[in-house]
């Protein structure tokens, strides 16, 4: 006798089929965020390194005779800034110097960070204790005040900025590096490695990192973001790239007198940040999904 | 399958542990999980460590190990590696220990599942242990790995090398972590709970591989579990744990014949008796906090053979007449065999 809801074999089987068509779906997807983010910073660094390919113009070399030309104008598809500058060759040219410190700046700060916080967890104790005061010291300056202290004591250029991002931004990682790894060191298998006679390097490298690393990759997708920001602030605020270098943050800096009346100054270097900005957080974002869905 | 009671006695003893304590800070207070354990593993014995959860088993094979957590550990006593001469492990430095662990000592865990790393292949895990205390080449490692897999019953193992660990059942990957222990030809494994987690046929497998292993490489085992069943089956000789200390030592047969403990006594009445429905018999009361021990003996407060004297006394570990079996206990002569021994028998 069967009861309505008892299903039969061949039931079972096209419903558990449905379901594994789904979760194929749904990886998909997952993967199609991160897909579509590579494609586009893809795009952003290949237009940036084939600049001139791309643009005939220099980006430094004024045009007394076009000033302020709207975009779609003949030869100049972006228009031109006060001084006579092809706004698309200075984006595609500051585009180098943002892109150098998106993955500049933060890469040395992930791999130092990481290892930081890794030791300092792995330590545990009184090493731990002095390690991470030495992040909260650093945590405890806001931030931009801090980079802009660094910044206006070392000169503005573009160099010093990087250091000033070195020097600050590695305590994120630091800390939930050392966070995870606390939670890791726990696991069994960590007990396991260390009862085979595995160095600490070896449980620390070998072990530990790989069950770690992915919170800080996925934040430094974030943070490679913020950087291009930063870069833009300091640029804003004349202590980034300096004038007449292409900067993205120099340019809007640089147009802001101008953004009542020719709004595209302003605007087309900053399109240009919030399509490298949402092409990283798409790659972050399909990232965390991927190692997620690797953890299940 | 009764192991033979084998000639303990005759054997060297392989590791010497001599009124070992380890006491954990904690926010309670200091837990006194093992207070005084002595213990010998003689060559190519198995010896078994059996008794309640929390009775300090565990504790006792990580300090001997080294893998309890530094911070919060404090001890004292002996720990004797004999091979490695009279140094005492206790104070052993963490270069001395990564010599130590793998090569001459191993360990293998509770739960299989969490044992081994999640996010690198078997195969992967098993060629770093084997290169860990060797110098093979890329295809000795390979053809030692493969070989072991092959010897802890792994089928296909050149191919689930490349597996990754939840791609294995929990029964497998015992057997991997044991492949594993044994990469490095370990003198003395310490197999903490190997059977836990794992149904009972699956259990029988590992223990019988447990058992040939030993017999054909002549290492040494100390098995810990909280099932007597499971002890009988497989160890030479057996040491029963209550609250942090020995109560009861001897050979197998001994031990399960003639328990001269109250508390061993309680542990073979509460094992299932074939053939025999109704109610199961468990032992009254609970375990004494380990951060509160109350003075004289440990179990008075769950032993019904109790009398005052229990109640304000402690006792060392008495011998009761027989070669090489002691109980911690002033009355061990008014313990007779276990009830279920004797319907055992008389049904027999």
């Amino acid at each position: 006798m069967t009861t309505a809801w008892a299903a039969s074999p061949s039931d079972l089987l096209m419903r558990a089929a449905n379901k594994a068509a789904g979760r194929r779906r749904s990886v998909t997807r997952r993967r199609l965020t991160l897909i579509v983010g590579l494609v586009m910073l893809g795009i952003g660094i290949l237009a940036v390194l084939l600049a001139p390919v791309l643009v005939s113009q220099s980006p430094i070399t004024i045009d007394p005779l076009h000033p302020l030309a709207p975009p779609l104008t003949p030869d100049h598809l972006l228009g031109t800034d006060q001084y006579g500058r092809d706004i698309l060759t200075r984006i595609l040219y500051g585009g180098r110097i943002d892109l150098a410190i998106a993955f500049g700046a933060t890469a040395v700060t992930l791999v130092f960070g990481t290892l930081y916080g890794l030791i300092s967890g792995y330590l545990g104790g009184r090493a731990d204790g002095v390690l991470m005061r030495v992040v909260d010291v650093v945590f405890a300056f806001p931030f931009l005040v801090l980079i802009i202290a660094i910044v206006a004591m070392l000169g503005p250029s573009i160099f010093n900025m990087f250091i000033a991002i070195w020097l600050t931004s590695w305590v994120a990682y630091a800390r939930i590096m050392r966070a995870q790894t606390v939670v890791a060191k726990k696991q069994q298998y960590v007990l396991a490695a260390r009862a085979l006679g595995y160095s600490r390097l070896r449980v620390m490298f070998r072990h530990i990192l790989p069950n770690t690393a992915s919170a800080v990759i996925i934040f430094s997708m974030v943070d490679a973001v913020g950087n291009i920001i930063l870069a833009a602030s300091l640029g804003f605020l004349g202590l980034g790239a300096q004038p007449p270098s292409p900067e993205w943050g120099t340019m809007i800096s640089d147009g802001q007198n101008y953004i009542l009346t020719s709004w595209w100054l302003v605007a087309m270097p900053g399109l240009a940040v919030v399509y490298i900005g949402i092409s990283f957080a798409l790659i972050g974002d399909g990232l965390a999904d991927l190692l997620r869905a690797g953890e299940q | 399958m009764t192991a033979e009671p084998s000639a303990s006695g005759a054997g060297a003893p392989l590791l010497t542990v001599s009124d070992l304590r380890s006491y954990l800070a904690t926010g309670q207070g200091v837990v006194r999980a093992v207070d005084g354990v002595s213990l010998a593993v003689h060559e190519a014995e198995i010896l078994g460590i059996v008794g309640e959860s929390g009775c300090g088993k565990t504790v006792t094979c990580r300090t001997i190990m080294g893998l309890m957590p530094a911070g919060i550990l404090h001890t004292s006593g002996e720990v004797i590696y004999h091979p490695r001469g009279g140094q005492n492990l206790l104070d052993a430095s963490p270069a001395q220990w990564e010599a130590l662990r793998g090569a001459h000592l191993a360990m293998i865990f509770q739960d299989p599942m969490t044992a081994l790393n999640p996010v690198r292949t078997i195969g992967d895990q098993l060629l770093e242990a084997v290169n860990a205390h060797a110098k093979l080449s890329r295809a000795e490692a390979q053809a030692r790995a493969i070989g072991l897999l092959q010897r802890v019953g792994i089928p296909a193992p050149a191919r689930r090398m490349k597996d990754y660990p939840f791609q294995f059942s929990g029964g497998m990957l015992q057997r991997a972590l044991i492949a594993i222990a044994l990469a490095s030809s370990p003198r003395l494994l310490l197999a903490d709970e190997p059977t836990t987690s794992l149904d009972v046929i699956i259990q029988d497998q590992i223990l019988s591989l447990l058992l040939e292993l030993q017999q054909d490489t002549g290492m040494s085992m100390i098995l810990v579990s909280h099932d007597l069943a499971v002890i009988t089956e497989v160890c030479d000789r057996v040491i029963v744990m209550y609250a942090g200390q020995v109560v009861e030592e001897g050979e197998t047969a001994d031990i399960i014949t003639e328990p001269k403990h109250p508390y061993t006594q309680a542990l073979l009445d509460a094992l299932p008796q074939e053939g025999q429905r109704g109610e199961l018999r468990s032992i009254a009361g609970s375990p004494p906090s380990l951060i509160d021990v109350p003075d004289g003996c440990r179990f008075a407060p769950r032993c019904r053979y109790v009398t005052d004297e229990c109640r304000s006394w402690d006792t060392e570990l008495l011998y009761t007449g027989e070669r090489e079996h002691t109980a911690r206990c002033w009355r061990h002569d008014a313990i007779g065999r276990s009830e279920a021994w004797l319907q055992g028998s008389d049904s027999a």
